[in-house]
């Protein structure tokens, strides 16, 4: 009906008619889908949620004399140094050899971002040509060569509820949960996630030109763990993790608003990820998918306090019970909280659609689509003796 | 209509004693029990929020509790919520029994109501960001 090429056309001259994936459900309801498909060309959708699998990599350039670091700390995290001389990855949940949990490679990346000076320490064995052993200075985002973002595993598609049948209260990165049910923590954007409204990757992709952080980045490959295979409802939305996507951006284009440190409790350190991502309305199925509402996409809700791979489960609920303050489970009335922001990833989807409106934003047909079939692997223990 | 939260201490020997039915009965108060920890023959705190009654019948109150050598203390810690620097996720209403945290449609923006707050301090661990904090 449409192609990426006629919508980017409509961008460029600013004609574009772009609706957030929440707006759509409205538009949707007044005009109907055929209607809607032709009238709308792009839905942005969003999320703003703690997501471990993040990181940067970090080029610092050569020092006189050089050094090629074999070990490297930034304000105290380690980062990991086994690549080319002066590049080093600091993974988001790197933990501070000083500070411990306060403190990790979460924050050295938003202090970054706001524009602070952070300690660079870098040992090495020193060589012929990299005779340096160790050095010691500061460093900002701009004296840097390359820092960009890259983010294994964001964006899931779908994340079930969290909940605690057992009489303590535990501690784990689904916040903390209260024993004996006492609360229900979930963490999707629901009708406004990326990958809930194309579920079946028909336009989100590898070279997809997305929001991330504050700036502009691409989905650079499909995410770890994606698992498209998880069970689906009878409208095509996986009830629990499902695709997810691995990502990449220039981190000096980003905004700590968009991209923020967090600790959860007893279990470590976290990044807020702001991700936004463009669905061009190619033809009324695609559109249909984006106008998917609260009501028809549903989660399971897990036990955590049984820690074992495969965690009991106490049925599925729709994000729009979840979004209602309570749920019930086993009879007992249990009060739901989100740890995502739905408020920021509204934020980002208003941003992003602005963008696109101005056009100062085009999008991507990807190079190639994200896997329909991949299989998610267990980690099994092999004795000695089999090896 | 006035209102007081007060912690109250209670030595060893009089946890047993029934001293806020006479708080309802005496003196006509109303009492809301926001954390409580009494094991009888040790020493036990209750933290109240006493209502229904105008300040001198709650200072009333409070001054029949002293005579019987319960130690009052006003709530003196708040609770600071850094509202810039929130991202608005909800985590902390999570563990927010009092409902004083609360995030909700339309806006799904954090609220902090100080009234409802009993300072149980929860929020301040369960927040990711760390801008919870307590004040003396």
């Amino acid at each position: 009906m449409k192609t990426y090429a006629e919508i980017n056309d409509k961008i460029r001259q600013g004609k574009a008619v772009v609706f957030t994936a929440e707006e759509i459900i409205e538009v949707v309801k007044e005009k109907g889908y055929s209607a809607a498909a032709r009238e709308v060309d792009v839905v942005t959708t969003a999320t703003f949620g703690p997501m471990c699998s993040s990181g940067a990599f970090i080029n610092f350039g050569h020092s006189d004399p050089p050094i090629r670091m074999a070990k490297v700390w930034l304000n105290d995290v380690p980062a990991y140094a086994g690549i080319a001389a002066v590049d080093a990855y600091i993974g988001a949940t790197e933990l501070s050899e000083t500070k411990g949990f306060a403190y990790g490679g979460a924050h050295v990346i938003e202090a970054l971002v706001r524009g602070e000076k952070v300690e660079l320490k870098a040992a090495s064995y020193g060589t012929d040509c990299y005779p340096r052993k160790e050095i010691k200075t500061k460093i900002g985002l701009n004296d840097l060569n390359q820092a960009y973002l890259f983010n294994p595993r964001n964006a899931y598609q779908n994340y079930p509820v969290a909940v605690n049948s057992s009489n303590r209260t535990i501690y784990t990165y689904m916040g903390t949960l209260l024993p004996n049910f006492g609360n229900a923590n979930y963490s999707t954007a629901g009708e406004l996630s990326p990958l809930l409204n194309d579920p079946y990757y028909r336009t989100i992709g590898i070279g997809t030109r997305i929001f991330l952080g504050g700036g502009i980045g691409y989905v650079a490959w499909e995410g770890t763990q994606h698992n498209p295979g998880q069970t689906r409802d009878a409208n095509g939305i996986p009830v629990s993790t499902a695709g997810t996507l691995a990502l990449i951006g220039d981190l000096k284009q980003m905004n700590h608003q968009f991209l923020r440190a967090a600790l959860f409790d007893r279990y470590g350190v976290s990044m807020y990820v702001g991700v936004g991502i463009p669905i061009p309305v190619l033809d009324e199925e695609i559109l249909k998918q984006t106008a998917i509402s609260n009501r028809e996409i549903k989660t399971t809700i897990l036990d955590y306090s049984v820690p074992k791979r495969s965690r009991p489960n106490f049925g599925l609920v729709s994000y729009e019970e979840l979004r209602s303050g309570s749920i019930t489970i086993n009879g007992k009335k249990v009060p739901t909280a989100p740890l995502s922001s739905l408020y920021h990833a509204r934020q980002i989807a208003y941003i992003l659609k602005e963008w696109i409106a101005k056009g100062r934003f085009l999008l991507t047909e990807p190079v190639q689509s994200l896997p329909l079939e991949t299989k998610v692997h267990t980690l099994e223990e092999v004795l000695e003796q089999e090896v | 209509m006035a209102k007081r939260k007060v912690v109250l201490t209670f030595p060893p020997e009089l946890t047993e004693m029934p001293i806020t039915y006479h708080l309802v009965k005496d003196y006509d108060l109303a009492i809301n029990i926001l954390k409580a920890k009494i094991t009888p023959g040790e020493e036990g705190k209750l933290v109240l929020e006493l209502s229904n009654g105008d300040e001198k019948r709650i200072q009333a109150g409070i001054d029949f509790l002293k005579k019987q050598g319960v130690i009052v203390e006003p709530v003196s810690k708040e609770i600071v919520f850094n509202e810039p620097e929130c991202v608005h996720c909800g985590s902390c209403t999570a563990v927010c029994r009092s409902n004083a945290l609360s995030i909700a449609p339309p806006e799904w923006k954090l609220k902090f109501d100080k009234e409802l707050c009993i300072v149980c301090e929860s929020c301040v661990t369960a927040c990711p960001m760390g801008i919870i904090k307590v004040s003396f």
